[in-house]
Formats: structure tokens, sequence, C-alpha cells
């Protein structure tokens, strides 16, 4: 009934882009063109300038030009010395990426751990209570990111309201330090970032054919063997989505680190601020910022070939 | 899993995942009414903290420019997401659109420091070149649109992928001209992922610092740059009283919204199943 009944087979216009026909020529290119100029130019060239600054020499605030004529001859001055201090001089920049990475992968896994189990319980959930079961699953992530937080840290400090309850029940006599500790850090960045690892396979998840594993049971798999030979096999798309979706942004995470984080915690997010906002050192930040980029320039083509992937996937 | 003891661990899981995820909102609500101004020392009941909210002028003239930049990104922000969506959906040969896709999909996951710089050196080349821009609400909003963008583009990407291509036919087929179908046919059955779209990038920019911090200029200070200047400094009873009343915002505003989509998904379903029965 619903198929092609509404459309006369006489003047029916091909399949492919439809709005190509409809918008036109000019159309097109204006419906192209204006997201494509805009992010090439609060997006793209911002990149170019980076690399430009993190390469120049600064004489007071200004930048001097990498390429000047000077008695006719062409010069390009660039300076590299920058970069030098990051990979060899200084082991506080390494140190940093490094533990950035470290942060962000045990950050990853731990929210993979809790993430999964809970989107499959999800997804197996009665259809009836499952859209305010994401519902619930979705309102602390419109709540301000920066608040929840915030109430970390009145949770864990050493006058805060863990210490607090455990003393007044007589666990401990003393508080214990858990604020500005590594396990600080990694707790508000699994609490921040699990809703983004639980969202993909959710939605991955609730698609799973039952019949297979109905299929897997008849042949003889326990649960458990259904579950790792099918299951997760068939939600590698989730877990690979999801883990970009939370390994990504929390190599460079500021807030957090800074909010929860302590000594002990170097996070290149934050050596890139004070950078910037301390020390004034523009092109060093800017260095800072590159050596980053390639950090994560791998996961983030990935990303973006499976966003280009699932863009294309459903609409055929 | 259907056996009770796997149908016990999963309500077990998903109970504690929720409580881990509530417990620091209500926390923060709780503690709001906390008369102590140590926050987490509990010595009675007390409004005085909403009291000395009102009187607060850096948060008061912050929620004021905060609640500018929101309304301006999110609406610029459903406008170009909903050209980058059309780009990405209906066109599947373009030159650029490999980049299209990578630079609309980056600014998800890209960590917020390297946008903020980056923008904020470009501007402040472009501002040493022309004069213009003075760093601002306006190239907060800039910064802002390119984050809510990516949001919004993402929201309404997966909604047209799920329309019925046959609706924007058959009104071309019945004579309507291209701009009508679009203004007729395309915008209303998207219009729900747009309302989606446009509140959520009206709280993404709300509540955004480092994109806020990097870009602002003397006298623009938002309310989240506010509140993170303070929470850095410590506990802070007037932080939890701004929370408590964004999160209570928040929610009615969420709820209402869904309740809002669900009933026109329905009337529409129900409105496209009789148009399809008349027909056949």
């Amino acid at each position: 009934m619903l198929n092609g009944s509404i459309v006369s087979s006489a003047s029916r216009p091909s399949r492919k882009g439809l709005l190509v026909q409809l918008m036109g020529y000019f159309g097109r290119r204006f419906v192209i063109g204006v997201p494509m100029l805009f992010l090439l130019a609060i997006f793209a060239l911002p990149f170019l300038v980076v690399f430009k600054i993190s390469v120049s020499e600064m004489e007071g605030v200004r930048f001097l030009d990498l390429i000047t004529v000077q008695d006719g001859l062409l010069q390009i001055k660039l300076k590299f010395s920058n970069y030098q201090t990051i990979f060899f001089n200084d082991d506080l920049y390494l140190r940093a990426y490094l533990s950035s990475v470290w942060f962000a992968a045990l950050t990853t896994v731990i929210c993979l751990a809790i993430g999964y189990p809970f989107a499959y319980f999800l997804a197996r959930s009665r259809p009836e209570i499952r859209p305010a079961l994401l519902m619930l699953l979705m309102l602390p992530f419109w709540t301000s990111f920066l608040l929840r937080v915030y109430a970390w840290k009145m949770l864990l400090a050493d006058n805060g309201v863990f210490n607090n309850v455990a003393m007044a029940l007589g666990v401990l006599s003393e508080p214990i330090k858990m604020m500005n500790t590594p396990f600080s850090l990694t707790l508000g960045m699994v609490y921040t970032y699990l809703p983004f690892m639980v969202l993909p396979l959710y939605a991955n998840l609730v698609k799973l054919d039952i019949r297979l594993l109905e299929a897997a049971r008849d042949l003889g798999a326990t649960p458990w063997q259904a579950f790792w030979r099918i299951t997760v096999p068939l939600s590698r798309s989730g877990i690979i989505a999801g883990a970009l979706l939370v390994f990504i942004p929390c190599v460079g995470e500021f807030v957090i680190p800074e909010l929860l984080g302590g000594p002990e915690t170097l996070m290149i997010g934050r050596v890139l601020w004070d950078e910037f906002f301390s020390n004034n050192d523009w092109p060093m930040a800017s260095s800072v910022a590159v050596v980053m980029v390639l950090l994560i320039i791998v996961p983030l083509a990935l990303f973006n070939k499976y966003q280009a992937e699932s863009a294309q996937g459903s609409g055929k | 899993m259907n056996n009770p003891t796997g149908v016990m661990v999963g309500r077990v899981w998903l109970v504690a995942g929720f409580a881990f995820l509530y417990l620091p909102i209500v926390t923060l609500v709780v503690l709001s009414f906390n008369e102590s101004p140590l926050v987490t020392t509990w010595t009675g009941f007390s409004f005085k903290w909403y009291g000395e909210l009102v009187k607060d002028r850096p948060i008061i003239e912050g929620f004021v420019l905060s609640l500018k930049i929101a309304v301006m990104t999110a609406t610029s922000s459903v406008i170009l997401g909903t050209f980058a969506a059309v780009a990405i959906t209906r066109y599947k040969r373009f030159p650029g659109r490999t980049l299209l896709n990578g630079m609309v999909n980056s600014p998800l996951v890209m960590p917020e420091v390297i946008i903020g710089l980056s923008l904020l050196l470009m501007l402040v080349s472009v501002q040493r070149a022309f004069g213009y821009p003075e760093r601002g609400m306006m190239t907060i909003w800039l910064g802002h649109t390119l984050l809510g963008m990516a949001y919004a583009t993402v929201v309404v990407t997966s909604r047209l992928q799920e329309m019925n291509p046959q609706l924007e036919e058959a009104a071309l087929d019945l004579g309507a001209k291209p701009w009508q179908v679009f203004f007729l046919i395309t915008l209303p059955l998207i219009s729900q992922a747009l309302v989606a779209a446009w509140l959520l990038t009206f709280t993404l920019s709300l509540d955004d610092v480092v994109l806020s911090a990097f870009l602002s200029g003397p006298g623009s200070t938002t309310l989240p740059i506010t509140i993170f200047s303070r929470a850095r400094l410590g506990l802070n009873p007037t932080v939890n009283a701004v929370a408590t009343l964004t999160v209570l915002v928040v929610s009615v505003g969420v709820v209402f919204a869904s309740l809002w989509i669900a009933r026109a998904e329905k009337r529409r379903a129900s409105e496209m199943a009789a148009a399809f029965r008349m027909t056949s």
C-alpha cells in the first residue's frame, strides 16, 4: 500500500538526489557552498594560522612575517625551536602528552566496561519503559556539564559528602584524600563521557536481530557463548564509535583536569591553556596544539570515516 | 539472557548506572538549600543563597549575555546544520564532499582547547589586518556556532535519512515548485528534528567554558566563565543555587519538548497513514 501508490509512474523523477532536481544548479551550489565556506573560514583556515604562528618569531606582541623580501632575496624564516623544546629540551611536554593519552585510554576502557552492559540491558529492557529510560539517560547530558563536574568536587573533597558521611557512620576515623588525585580525575572523565559511550552502543544493540541469538541457543550455545560470539562482534561499529567519542576529546580535556585533577595528573590541555593564558606564549601554545592534532589525527580520521559511513548507511 | 539471574543483573546494573549519573545532580540540588557557607556541612535548610543570587551582578550579567549568545547560536547552528545535512544526504557526489563531511564531524570530538586557540589566533590575525572583529559576544557566537552546527547536522541528517523520499517526489509531481517543496514538505517533516537540534545547541552554548574563555574579551564574561572561575577556587554556595535553577529549567524544558515531539510524531504518522490510505 505504501509502495509507490501515491506517485503516478508516468512523470516520476529518477530516484537519485531529489533536491538536485528540485533546486537546480544554483540551489545545489548554494546548499553546499554555504556550510562549506563557513567551515573553511572558521575551522580549516584557523589550523593553518596556528601552524604558521607555531613557527613564527615574536617581536613584542607582533608576529614577524614568515616570508620577507630583503635586498632582492626572498627570505623564509621558520622557527622550529618550540618543537625542539617539546621533543628534546623539556620533558614536561612529552610527559603531558603520554599522561593525557594514558588517562584518555583508561577512561575509554572503564566507560566501555560500565557502558556496554548498561547499553545492553537498556536495549533488552521492556519496550514500554525504554523511552523513559532513554530520557533518564539523556537528561544529565542536557544539564550543565560544568556544574556536574563541579558537583564531584563536593562529593570527593576532604570535607566533602563522602568523607563526612563515612566519618559520621564511623567507617572512617579521618578523611581519605580523593580530590585532586588520578582517581578523581578518572572518575570525573568516566562520569562525563559515559553517555557518549552508551548512546552509540544502545543504537547498535537495539537493532540486533534476536533471532540470531535464538538460533545460537538452538544450536547449543550457552548464553555466554552467544553473547561473545554474536552480540559483541555484531556491535563492533558501536564499540568503535563510542570509544572514539570518548577517547579523542579526553586527550585534550581541560575543564575536568582543572577542577578535579591535581599535581600528579599532568594533562596536555592544561599545559596548552597555561602557555596561552599564563605565559602568554602564543607560538608555544600553537606548537603544543599542532602536536596534539598529530596525536589525535588517526583516531579522528577513523571517526570521520565512521560518521561518513553511518551518514551513507541508511540513506540507501 | 532470559534467565532470572540475567534479568536481576540487568536491573541492578541499570539502577546502579542511573544512580551514578544522578548522584552528583541530586547532591547539587540538596546542598543548594544548605544554610552553611561551607556547602558540604549541613547546618540547616535555607533559601538564603537564592536571595544572594539576585544581588550577584556578575552572575546576572553573565546569565543575560549567555542567554543572548545561546539564542543566536542555536538559530545560526540549526540553519547552517540544515544546509550541511541536506548537502550530505541529498547530494551523493560533489567535489569536496569528504572534506565537508570531515569538517562538519570533527568539531564533535576535537578537543575544545584546539578549536578555541586556533579560532582565536585567526580572529586576532584578521583583526590586525582589518581592525575587526573585536573579541566579545560576536566572536563567542562564531565559535559556538561551529560547535553547534556539528551537533545540529548530526540530528538533522538522521531525520532526513529516515524521511520517505516519495513525499517530496509526489509534491513535485503535483506541480509544486522546488522552493515550495522544501518549505511546505521537507521543513514541516523535519520540524521536530529542528526543534531538538535548536534545544541541544542552545544548551551546548549556554554551558560552554573553553571556547568562551578563548574568544571572550573584556566585558563579555559569560555565566559559565564566572561559574568556572569560582569553582576553580573551591566550593561556592551560589554555584549550587545556579545549578539547581539550571537543572529545574532544563528538566522541565526537556520533558515538555520530548512530550511535544512525541505527540507531533504520532499525529504526523497517523496523518500520513490516512493520506496513503486515501490514494490507494
